[in-house]
């Protein structure tokens, strides 16, 4: 067991399943000799030499591409996309190639494959350097989409979207590399994908959300919580598949939602939490279900007062759950 | 290799494929125009190119990337002519796809035959991957990726042969060039007459060969693969060709191309040019021949028939293998 | 012509050689500026034109910023100061105020974009730019005006689908367009060996069926001339040239970089000896156009309006928070 960041834990998960497992490579944009551009993959070249560790050209089509060639031929590749904002050229590959080669196949070729990339603001970032776009591949069947919220997590849900069958995105937030640190286990394990975590318990509203704004959730709750007001919280952890059991238990329990997310608002993951708690809960309701989320604008931009207007905040999270438990 | 070692089994092998290429491909139309098959896509004069390729291979071994007119080829690779029109009616036992896809969107693991899009151009970057992990677990096997001359204007062309280059994979990208992408013409696509110009710019052997010659393109595919092998890198090949019919049976072709120039093309149709040179040759006789003809007769009519009464998938499979179970 | 053999057929004078040497030592200057900036903690990020201005000067001064557009990437600082952005415009983008005509301070500094001095904006993805640039083209093609667009991208960014699909585009329809690539060597720690097969990205061009020339960032005239040759090419119908120029970049990509990790002191020194701003200085001071008192007043002048544009900048408000929902759509 050691205290790592949220950065270390999951450096030390990709070594520890290089060393495990020699069919993993680790390829992206100066993942090599510079270990990253946030150094996630320091050391990693050094390590396992450049033919597992690879430098590849700018050209993000072809790293996940090659990922979904190479992982129907045996590998089982870990490619990074530098920042989740330039997934995009690489979109046609994701969503009409990896995510439905099993099913177009008929269930004979498959295609392991974890993208790791970097999302989220915050960071003066600006407009490129800041998406969340988990909601555009959440949309798509075939592929999973997983964002851990703290060291332990990161680690686990990484080892278990390796062993995956299927292709997992993997995102990472930006803020969360050195600001998030906790205890991680030295030994291997495996959080399922699908499986949302009880972060808090609570009676009076529930806070579900997903990634850094599980720990800004956390400290919205111990405010409340000096107000009287008991928060549970629900870090989805995974984002396709939705654990529906989780969300419904938390909405029934305390007939009080909250959804959280920095991603922008109309067609966000909220959208469709909402939906599952109307469709299967509706009648343990009190309240409207809330959505706290990011505007609909661009995300996001550059200038100091205009992203602190855009971005979603521990006291943004208070206020509006303080809301909520008037209701 | 020089051509004297094409075997006359060989050649009697490429000839049968082409053949038998070409007469399940008229079927398909025929099927097709009869209302009983969605849509067909045709190999019909790619047939040379194709056969020719992949017996240059390690036949269900070496990768193959191919696309929606890959028919002579992936018969060449190993899928039977049953498969193909289970394929092409979508019935519950197609290997392909399960009757998921349109009908030429092949794929078949046993075979290493990749599933296949119907994005253009997707292909070439995973051949290069599946040429990535040989590299990478030394399986001695080669990759190739077969295009059309138009989809070699995506951005994922670019990228694909880039990344082979630049870690010499043992892959080769082949491209079909029938000088049409639907309607528009090869001028319209690109300001170069041969897309194997473009090799040089990525550092790679860009080979140029006379696509309706199926010895000719035997031959600088093998040469690619001992390249690929012996770690020299990727080699793009270019294979000169046409097709006869309209890009598919939705189209028609007479929008955008004289009668004359599909005439004057004929004149060079590599099924029969091939006929006569394993004829004059007596690489194969007369009597074999009409065997063989009758032989394909019946495997095209055993292939209808047995895919026509193939149940179709049970709609309760609609849900299976959107992930791994 | 100030005796200069070398000026023989460029068809430039003395004070379009001043101009271009004024405008590399601007760049230069308020590059390092934003640098300081940086360390102070008052400018988030920088990326720095810093060994590539005799490259972004000699394509600049060679098109005519009253009709050409540009479509430059992230470096080009000195092709943006040339086109008529001022340096108070660049330190309001710098320092993210509201006034930077750029996005307002929306975007990254570096991100320029300038309707009235025809500077199309441009974003963080690389090598779109070169297809909006092609379609630009296509505008000034169709409606016969005598116009051409000039677009940049660093060598890493040429991998990109983009490019190869812009540039099949660009010649299929002979279209009026400049790509420049401004090969450093690096695209941030990859060095170009990683990057491509290939010594030269201009051999990538006869695959496309258009002329494809090297020239040496540390050459500004040559940079110029061959542009030139590209706009007449463009002007007369004749489609587009790529002009790959090999140049270096001094800084880490970024204020977030370092680049000791890949690059050794010894092969930047080696490109310090090759600085464009040093070699023309002298080769003014050789061709008796320059001396010492005028580079003295240049560099005074250049200092006062880095100063200016600093202060004016810095003392700039940042924009209204409530301006967060504006220009999501046309209003
Ligand atoms: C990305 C994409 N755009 C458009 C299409 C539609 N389409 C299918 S085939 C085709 C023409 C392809 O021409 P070419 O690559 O020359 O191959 P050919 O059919 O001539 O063998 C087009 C435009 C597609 N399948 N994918
Ligand atoms: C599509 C995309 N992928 C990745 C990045 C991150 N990135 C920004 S600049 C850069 C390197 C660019 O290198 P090069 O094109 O050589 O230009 P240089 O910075 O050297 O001038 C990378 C990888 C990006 N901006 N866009
Ligand atoms: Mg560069």
């Amino acid at each position: 067991m050691a205290v790592m960041t949220y950065l270390e834990a999951i450096r030390e998960t990709l070594r520890q399943e290089l060393r495990r497992d020699d069919r993993i490579i680790v390829y992206g944009e100066d993942v090599g000799v510079r270990g990253g551009v946030f150094r996630v993959t320091e050391g990693l070249q050094a390590e396992f030499g450049e033919q597992r560790v690879i430098d590849s050209p700018l050209a993000e089509a072809a790293i996940i591409g090659t990922a979904i060639g190479a992982a129907v031929n045996g590998l089982r590749p870990v490619p990074e996309i530098q920042f989740s904002d330039f997934i995009f050229p690489a979109i046609n590959q994701i969503v009409q190639e990896a995510a439905r080669i099993r099913y177009r196949s008929n269930g004979t070729f498959g295609v392991p494959m974890v993208i790791r990339a970097p999302f989220g603001g915050g960071v003066h970032g600006a407009l490129y350097h800041s998406q969340s776009v988990e909601a555009f591949f959440a949309h798509v069947p075939g592929l999973k989409v997983v964002i851990p919220s703290t060291p332990y997590d990161a680690k686990g849900l990484l080892a278990a979207a390796i062993q995956d069958e299927d292709p997992v995105l993997y995102f990472e937030h930006k803020a969360a590399y050195r600001s998030l640190k906790g205890d991680v286990p030295d030994e291997r394990y495996l959080i399922p994908i699908g499986k949302a975590d009880l972060k808090r318990p609570g009676k009076h509203v529930s806070i579900i959300t997903y990634g850094l704004m599980v720990s800004y959730a956390l400290k919205a709750a111990e405010t409340l919580d000096k107000e009287g007001i008991s928060v549970e919280i629900l870090d989805l952890r995974s984002i396709r598949p939705l654990d529906v059991e989780a969300i419904l238990d938390t909405a029934k329990k305390t007939g009080k939602v909250l959804m959280v997310h920095e991603d922008n608002l109309t067609g966000g993951i909220g959208g469709e939490v909402s939906a599952l708690i109307a469709e299967h809960a509706l009648f343990y309701l009190d309240a409207p279900i809330v959505r706290l989320a990011g505007p609909d604008v661009p995300a996001m931009p550059y200038s100091p007062p205009l992203e602190h207007a855009f971005m979603v905040t521990p006291e943004k999270i208070t206020e509006a759950a303080r809301k909520l438990a008037k209701f | 290799m020089s051509k004297n070692s094409i075997t006359k089994d060989l050649q009697k092998d490429m000839y049968y494929h082409m053949a038998l290429a070409r007469a399940l491909d008229d079927r398909m139309w025929i099927l097709n125009r009869q209302g009983r098959a969605p849509v067909v896509y045709s190999s019909n004069g790619h047939e040379a190119a194709q056969v020719g390729s992949a017996f240059a291979l390690n036949r269900g071994e070496d990768w193959i990337v191919p696309y929606y007119r890959d028919l002579a080829l992936v018969l060449a690779y190993g899928m039977t002519p049953r498969q193909v029109m289970l394929h092409l009616l979508g019935k519950a036992e197609d290997p392909n796809s399960g009757g998921r896809q349109m009908p030429a969107h092949w794929g078949m693991k046993e075979r290493h035959i990749l599933t296949t899009g119907s994005v253009v151009a997707t292909q070439d970057i995973h051949a290069a991957g599946l040429a990535l992990a040989s590299k990478v677990l030394k399986d001695g096997r080669v990759s190739v990726a077969y295009f059309g001359e138009g989809s070699t204007s995506q951005g994922e062309f670019h990228e694909a042969l880039n990344f082979a280059a630049v870690h010499k994979l043992p892959v080769i990208f082949f491209n079909e060039n029938n000088g049409y992408a639907i309607s528009v013409p090869a001028r319209k696509q690109m300001a170069v007459m041969d897309i194997a110009a473009r090799a040089e710019g990525y550092g790679m052997p860009g080979v140029i060969v006379d696509g309706n010659d199926p010895l000719k393109v035997y031959e600088v595919t093998r040469e690619a693969r001992e390249r690929a092998l012996a770690g020299e890198g990727p080699t793009l090949i270019e294979a000169k060709t046409y097709r006869f019919v309209p890009h598919s049976s939705d189209d028609d072709d007479r929008a955008y191309r004289s009668r004359e120039e599909v005439a004057e093309w004929k004149k060079r149709d590599p099924l029969i040019t091939f006929e006569k040179h394993v004829l004059d040759n007596k690489i194969l006789s007369q009597a074999e021949h009409q065997e063989m003809q009758k032989k394909i007769k019946d495997v095209v009519n055993d292939a209808t028939d047995y895919a026509e009464q193939a149940a179709l998938p049970d709609p309760k499979t609609l849900g299976d293998f959107v992930y791994h179970q | 012509m100030a005796g200069s053999d070398a000026l023989y057929g460029l068809g430039l004078d003395t004070t379009k050689i001043e101009t271009m040497y004024y405008y590399m030592v601007l760049s230069r200057a308020l590059d390092e500026r934003m640098w300081i900036l940086n360390r102070q903690g008052k400018s988030a990020f920088v990326i720095s034109c810093q060994g590539q201005e005799g490259a972004q000067v000699g394509v600049a001064s060679a098109l005519d910023p009253t009709v050409d557009w540009v479509a430059p990437y992230y470096r080009d600082l000195g092709v943006v100061l040339y086109f008529g952005m001022t340096p108070r415009e660049i330190m309001l983008g710098q320092m993210a105020k509201a006034e930077d005509p750029s996005s307002g301070g929306r975007q990254m500094p570096a991100h320029y974009g300038h309707k009235k001095r025809h500077v199309l904006t441009g974003s963080s993805p690389v090598a779109t730019q070169v297809a909006h640039a092609a379609g630009m083209a296509l505008a000034f093609k169709i409606r016969s005006e005598a116009a051409v667009v000039m677009t940049s991208l660093g060598e890493g960014s040429t991998n990109q689908g983009e490019f190869h699909e812009a540039l099949n585009f660009a010649a299929v329809h002979r279209l009026p367009l400049i790509v420049v690539v401004e090969n450093n060597g690096f695209a941030i720690s990859v060095p170009q060996s990683k990057e491509m097969v290939v010594a030269d990205v201009a051999a990538k061009a006869s695959g496309y069926g258009m002329p494809g020339i090297v020239v040496r960032g540390s050459d500004p005239l040559g940079v110029h001339q061959a542009t030139s040759e590209a706009r007449n090419r463009a002007l007369k119908g004749e489609g587009p040239t790529l002009i790959e120029i090999k140049t270096y970049r001094y800084t880490p990509h970024s204020s977030d970089d370092d680049d000791r990790s890949y690059k050794t002191r010894e092969q930047l020194q080696a490109e310090k000896d090759d600085d464009a701003i040093v070699l023309f200085r002298q080769w003014m001071l050789d061709q008796k156009m320059w001396d010492d008192e005028r580079e003295k007043a240049l560099n005074q002048r250049v200092r006062n309006e880095v100063d200016d544009a600093t202060d004016y900048a810095e003392a700039a408000p940042y924009p209204d928070p409530a301006t967060l929902w504006e220009h999501v759509y046309h209003s």
